[in-house]
């Protein structure tokens, strides 16, 4: 360790001080992420508007960190929701547990469940980190606390980042949006399902 | 003589007041500028500027849970911080901040001992007790690790610092602070004549302050925390005051022996040169920034190495600019004092050059031993 090259080594330091931090001042400045981020799951659907899980359950077998609880229940003729023989009647996702790997869109048959980019999720209550159904389903924006937020300022949603997502995220979404309304008047389809935000405030 | 006590403990309550603010907010500057120094951001989100968050810090630190490990030896155990701070503190006072009258009538300075650069380092060394202690006294391996290495640290370093200044004082002929910062306002600054001492005491300055690359007594990546792992809530916060007052100390020294002290340039006329506290809280600034800067760039000696070069490099090296000194006032005595300077200069330059060898960093089996690597 000469002194020159340790002179060198000042100016190195030196030179950084003058330079803009690199540091994203999140939540000020939304974060950017990465198209392929993983983030919470969202439930697609067809373009029908049908649901594309067919509660088969594959995914909570393939979960490591058994996050994934899905009940199974037979479509009626005047209570499908799916486009199979069987439909979920309970999909519940444990975000404490998740791990976010993926390994269930990777499981899933139908490509009912992808992960989304959303992660802002912090939130009071353990039990209000177990994600229904109605919390995933495709259309629904934000997490659990920050929809409750939003109902109360009765503002939208407000996310803390920006992304582009990835094909899959960005192919069911738009599908959802474009959806046809006639189709999503099947009874009980779930289409419209309302976040019970209402439960959770009374629950807690 | 009532008055004089009183203006004097008034003075010393302001000094005390002052380095605690200080050193509450060097602790906010030191991490805003590592940050910078590592494009970060830094803390900024503590009221504007993150400007409140040395108070968040205090708060913390004084309500945290006070834990006394079962071995520790209770009494040294709580006695330790108090000596870290108390010396830190109590070295400050010696300093002047102006010239003698300056600050309404009164003197700048607490007190002005006839010896007063030993008291200084008298006390400095003292605190080093503080530091021992805490780890003898915690009954446990790391901090027990981090007490020894700093005071085998200090006691090297000690030498080559105090065989730094000897030439300088040969010089001015006076240990009183005030004395040496005229002589420098009448002769020039010592720097310029004492650039040897002035890099050797500056290097034994950084290790005297637990500062990197000298901060063995408290390397985390070994120790854990050295000597301040079993403390924790307002007793940590007293070791972490005392070495950032052992920090300004040392800016404040360096200063005043090599860098005209309290005084300002002399081209800017006498007036301005004469104004109190500015020129002197300039300098400490100054090098506060350049410890900070030292510890954003280089990385931690190893423990061996940092013998070898207190004892191979910088005590030679002190040594022989006090005989160079000597020799120049026993035989050149009436000669210009440049003679000195060129000497300093061609000295410092030659270091700088086999600085580059790797020869005194080889280390040989018997230094190892020594060192208890
Ligand atoms: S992302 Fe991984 S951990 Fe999370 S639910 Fe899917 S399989 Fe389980
Ligand atoms: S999400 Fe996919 S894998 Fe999981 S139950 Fe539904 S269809 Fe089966």
């Amino acid at each position: 360790m000469g002194v020159l090259e340790i002179a060198k080594g000042m100016g190195v330091t030196l030179g950084k001080l003058f330079t803009k931090p690199v540091t994203v001042s999140y939540p000020e400045t939304p974060a950017r992420l990465q198209p392929r981020y993983r983030g919470r799951h969202i439930l697609t659907r067809h373009a029908n508007g049908l649901e594309k899980c067919i509660g088969c359950s594959l995914c909570a077998a393939a979960c490591p960190a058994y996050a994934i609880y899905v009940e199974a229940a037979e479509n009626t003729p005047t209570n499908t929701l799916s486009a199979g023989e069987r439909h979920a009647s309970v999909y519940e996702i444990n975000m404490l547990r998740c791990i976010f790997c993926g390994m269930c869109e990777e499981a899933c048959p139908t490509g009912a469940v992808i992960l989304g980019n959303e992660f802002e999720m912090a939130d009071y209550k353990t039990r209000d980190m177990v994600y229904g159904k109605e919390d995933m389903i495709v259309g629904v924006e934000g997490s659990k606390p920050q929809r409750r937020e939003a109902a109360k300022n009765t503002k939208p949603v407000k996310r803390g980042f920006v992304v582009t997502p990835r094909r899959e995220v960005e192919e069911a979404i738009n599908a959802n949006k474009n959806r046809s309304s006639s189709v999503a008047t099947i009874p009980g389809s779930g289409v419209g399902v309302k976040p019970n935000l209402e439960l959770n405030e009374v629950k807690r | 003589m009532l008055t004089d006590i009183l203006l004097t403990l008034l003075k010393a309550v302001g000094v005390v007041l002052g380095l605690l603010t200080t050193f509450a907010y060097m602790t906010l500057i030191e991490r805003r500028l590592l940050a910078r120094f590592q494009i970060r951001a830094g803390p900024n989100r503590v009221g504007p500027l993150g400007l409140l968050q040395p108070v968040a810090d205090a708060i913390k630190s004084i309500f945290k849970e006070d834990l006394v490990v079962t071995a520790a030896d209770k009494i040294i155990f709580w006695l330790a911080p108090f000596i870290a701070i108390t010396m830190a503190l109590s070295a400050f006072g010696a300093i002047p901040a102006g010239p003698a009258g300056s600050l309404f009538g009164q003197d700048p300075w607490v007190f002005n001992l006839d010896i007063g650069l030993l008291f200084i380092l008298a006390t400095t060394s003292m605190g080093v007790y503080g530091i021992f202690l805490a780890g003898w006294s915690s009954g446990s391996k790391y901090p027990l690790f981090g007490g020894l290495r700093s005071s085998a640290q200090i006691i090297s370093y000690e030498l080559g610092q105090g065989l730094s200044v000897l030439g300088l004082l040969m010089l001015t002929g006076t240990m009183n602070l005030v004395g040496i910062v005229n002589w420098q306002a009448e002769h020039g600054i010592l720097i310029l004549f004492q650039g040897v001492a002035f890099v050797t005491f500056v290097i034994s300055s950084f290790a005297e302050t637990n500062r990197t690359p000298f901060d063995l007594p408290e390397a985390e990546q070994e120790l854990v925390a050295g000597y301040l792992t079993e403390y924790s809530s307002i007793k940590w916060a007293l070791f972490q005051m005392a070495e950032y007052v052992n920090m300004i100390t040392a800016s404040a020294v360096i200063s005043t022996l090599f860098m005209g002290g309290f005084k300002g340039p002399a081209f800017l006329g006498e007036t301005i040169a004469n104004i109190p506290f500015i020129w002197l809280f300039a300098k400490i600034a100054l090098w506060l920034f350049i410890f900070i800067w030292v510890r954003a760039t280089l990385p931690r000696m190893r423990y061996d190495k940092l013998q070898q070069f207190g004892w191979k490099f910088l005590f030679p090296v002190a040594l022989m600019n006090t005989l160079a000194t000597a020799a120049y006032k026993a035989f050149l005595p009436n000669s210009s004092l440049w003679y000195l300077g060129i000497f300093s200069v061609l000295v410092v330059i030659a270091m700088i050059v086999f600085s580059g060898s790797r020869d005194w960093q080889k280390v040989d089996v018997k230094t190892r031993a020594v060192a208890g690597d």
